[in-house]
């Protein structure tokens, strides 16, 4: 961390176009979360939220998720001469765009094999011919890198359950100070009142549980990666985990930018059709009735076949690499988010209906207030639930489709770091013998973890937020 | 009920309409056909001489809505928009950027498709409501809990997962069926079952879950309570009260997708190299075939509104509540 600070005047701050909106879509929830900080019906739901351990589970673990996504948001230029370079070529060569998840992995970076190569292995995967004794014969050649540290190959299992050991200490003094801020943070905070607990069941349990499983991902991850590669090497020689801790980006991004995308559509026509009628609505519902009589992959393939074209045709408008693959994400999400509106405008616009005939509504409307404030201070607030419940639901549902689309060959550029690629590259590597599992593993591990936890928070969300599962209990 | 139906067709051609001029504006407006000519061709050291050629061969050398140098109907009729988009509707797709002729290619390839997407939209139907019943009657026992848990994981992994395990281990290491593949006559089942039970397996998950819903919707309702009290059986009601009403928005459900089937599953068909419009699809997706991939855009669109109105009429014939006279 130290040295990182003294190369700062080495670096550039240059965040990419995706990189901005992630921003900008972080400021906007921090600012959800403190405008309903004080309303009381707006905060009950949550409340409900976190009492459950399982919750609290998967919010910690989501959690994980979008912080190595930040991490991997924050993109610099290197300059030229950064006193890094001499060991690190790779990662701090100059013009190369850079995050700062890639400082903390940079020796996943630097530490490329030529091939394959098994988790915790210190030899190729595949036969090679190797010179020795100035005789060649064909065996499995020494990893370049893995495990070169080690005097003696068979103290590599030695080596392993040490560093475990050390992961596991490393992870309980994190563990150890992050509990000592908490503490002493509520003895400043709570000096003189008492502690309020509002009445809930914080499950505390699991919170501290979970909270140290990932501290000790974290350190297990970050004492391993320098010595071994932990789940192998892919074709090319790459460090998979790197691939795949990379690819949480591109997942996390579809998820979420694609809804930025989408609100305003739906959000703006959706009030608007239901709540003004006439031809307005008759135009709106021809518009989202036309957009979803066309078969959703259908409709994107049509799309980023398009783009692709436009975007080889004009070559000019990006200057690297880095930029054109994220301008394709940019776009990806794009026409995501203009081809999947359809559904929460047709739910909002039905919510719209009801609520323009409720009292409270008609008492504004005979008040003379304006129409747009009225959808913007009674309609909007009293759709809010439908609005998360739908953006929570989606976000899974956008997961696996970039895999998909990324299979089919219509997703993220081929140079970017997606679980899709990943999968699509595994399709081949599973029909050779021996089988290549780890990229497939790595790829089914971390997008299992994203999209159940995703699946299961949504649920817990429908289930505080829809009024109709709150009679039911 | 008729006049219903034709209001009903009436009310589609619009839309299509819609998506006609959608995927004009998607695939002309967004790009010139000199830059889809230069596509095909390879991007870099193409003369305009071979651009001119490559659209005079496929049609993409008239211009986008009036020819000036026509005269009269022909002004209208020899343009890439008429050519192009307005023959849809006929079902004149014309030929493919290779040359091919479209209307034919669907035709051979709507058959396979429905091999596969027929016995897993049948068998997906049976196990699901299966599960789901079981669900139901084990409703706020372990089971009930531990099942709808497996159905959230087993909706978290993606397809593609699905597809290449269930190649590895049945296929590749158990060897129970061949890996891929597809041939005509009675040979053709064993190529089939694979597809077939990972369709199925892929979809239980979400679907058991879906139909549990349904099923506990009607549980509460007052008749159950009156059936109950008099004294049927509990798995009495089950299967001849909740399973008849619940089955009228599975029913419909599935109405909506009927048409949708000719078109096959894009992974699917391609994993298992059989030959329908699903695996037609992605080749064109990935040849960059723009014109395949327009008729097939239009055709989806087809189908699907075939399909609302399709439901529209089933929800009359199961549901005697529903009249649709207006």
């Amino acid at each position: 961390m130290i040295d990182f600070f003294k190369t700062l005047r080495y670096i550039e701050f240059s965040p990419l176009l995706t990189d901005w909106l992630l921003y900008l879509l972080i400021t906007m929830l921090i600012c959800f979360f403190l405008s309903i900080r004080s309303n009381a019906t707006l905060i009950e739901p949550w409340k409900k939220v976190i009492q459950k351990p399982l919750n609290i589970a998967v919010i910690l673990l989501l959690s994980a998720f979008v912080l190595i996504t930040l991490t991997d948001s924050i993109h610099v230029e290197i300059l030229p001469n950064h006193p890094m370079e001499k060991n690190y070529p790779n990662t701090y060569g100059a013009g190369q765009t850079r995050s700062l998840l890639d400082f903390f992995t940079k020796e996943a970076i630097e530490h490329q094999e030529t091939s394959y190569s098994a988790p915790f292995a210190l030899f190729a995967f595949t036969k090679e011919n190797v010179t020795q004794n100035a005789k060649i014969t064909r065996d499995y050649p020494r990893l370049h890198y893995a495990g070169q540290h080690l005097k003696k190959e068979s103290e590599k299992y030695k080596d392993i359950i040490l560093k475990l050991g050390y992961a596991v200490l490393q992870a309980l003094s994190l563990f150890i100070l992050i509990i000592g801020l908490g503490w002493l943070y509520q003895k400043i905070r709570f000096k003189h009142a008492v502690k309020k607990t509002h009445g809930i069941k914080f499950p505390i349990k699991t919170f501290l549980g979970m909270l140290y499983f990932l501290l000790f991902l974290g350190s297990f991850i970050s004492i391993m990666m320098p010595y071994y590669h932990i789940m192998g090497t892919s074709k090319v020689g790459q460090d998979v985990l790197y691939e795949a801790l990379k690819s949480i980006r591109t997942g996390v991004l579809i998820g979420t930018l694609t809804t930025l995308v989408m609100l305003p559509f739906a959000l703006l026509l959706g009030i608007l059709a239901g709540y003004l009628r006439g031809w307005i609505d008759d135009v709106i519902q021809y518009l989202y009735t036309t957009l979803s009589s066309i078969p959703g992959v259908l409709l994107i393939a049509a799309s980023v076949l398009s783009l692709q074209v436009l975007m080889t045709s004009h070559q000019d408008w990006f200057s690297s690499m880095a930029q054109r693959s994220d301008a394709r994400l940019l776009a990806l999400c794009v026409i995501l988010g203009v081809t999947s509106w359809t559904g929460l405008c047709r739910l909002l616009r039905g919510e719209a209906l009801k609520l323009r005939e409720v009292d409270y509504v008609l008492a504004a409307r005979s008040l003379g207030v304006s129409h747009f404030k009225i959808m913007l201070k009674h309609l909007l607030p009293n759709m809010s639930h439908i609005i998360l419940i739908s953006i929570a639901l989606d976000f899974s549902g956008l997961v696996l489709a970039e895999a998909v689309l990324s299979y089919i060959g219509v997703g993220v550029d081929p140079s970017a770091y997606s679980w899709g690629t990943m999968i699509n590259g595994a399709r081949l590597e599973m029909s050779r013998m021996p089988v290549v599992w780890w990229s497939l593993t790595a790829a089914f591990v971390f997008m299992f973890t994203l999209v159940l936890s995703a699946n299961i928070f949504a649920d817990s969300l429908r289930d505080a937020f829809d009024p109709r599962m709150r009679d039911q209990k | 009920m008729f006049t219903y139906i034709i209001r009903r067709i009436l009310y589609a051609i619009p839309i299509l309409i819609g998506v006609n001029i959608l995927t004009f504006a998607l695939f002309f407006i967004v790009n010139t056909p000199d830059d889809i000519a230069r596509i095909h061709l390879g991007q870099k050291y193409v003369t305009q001489a071979a651009v001119d050629n490559w659209k005079t061969a496929h049609g993409y050398d008239l211009p986008l809505f009036i020819n000036e140098k026509k005269e009269g109907i022909q002004q209208f009729k020899q343009t890439i928009f008429y050519q192009k988009s307005i023959k849809l509707f006929a079902f004149e797709f014309g030929s493919s950027d290779a040359g091919q002729d479209i209307s034919y290619d669907i035709k051979q390839r709507m058959i396979p498709s429905l091999f596969i997407a027929i016995p897993a939209l049948l068998l997906g139907l049976l196990v699901n409501i299966t599960i789901a019943l079981l669900f139901v009657f084990f409703r706020g026992t372990y089971i009930d809990t531990g099942g709808v848990i497996i159905c959230i994981m087993m909706m978290s992994i993606s397809a593609l997962f699905y597809i290449i395990g269930g190649q590895y281990v049945l296929a590749k290491l158990l060897k129970i069926v061949p890996v891929s593949g597809y041939e005509a006559g009675w040979s053709l089942l064993k190529f089939l079952i694979l597809p077939v039970f990972i369709g199925v397996i892929g979809g239980v998950g979400s679907g058991a879950r879906w139909y549990r819903t349904l099923f506990l919707e009607e549980i509460n309702k007052d008749y159950v309570k009156t059936a109950l009290s008099k004294g049927f059986s509990e798995v009495y009601v089950l299967f001849m009260h909740i399973l008849k009403n619940a089955l009228i928005p599975i029913l419909t459900g599935v109405v909506v997708l009927l048409p949708l089937l000719f078109l096959g599953s894009l992974l699917t068909e391609s994993f298992f190299g059989i030959p329908g419009l699903g695996s037609y699809t992605i080749d064109a997706i990935e040849q960059q075939d723009f014109a395949i991939v327009r008729a097939m855009v239009f055709l989806g669109s087809v189908l699907y509104i075939f399909g609302l109105i399709l439901t529209d009429i089933s929800y009359t014939m199961v549901d005697p509540r529903v009249k649709l006279n207006d």
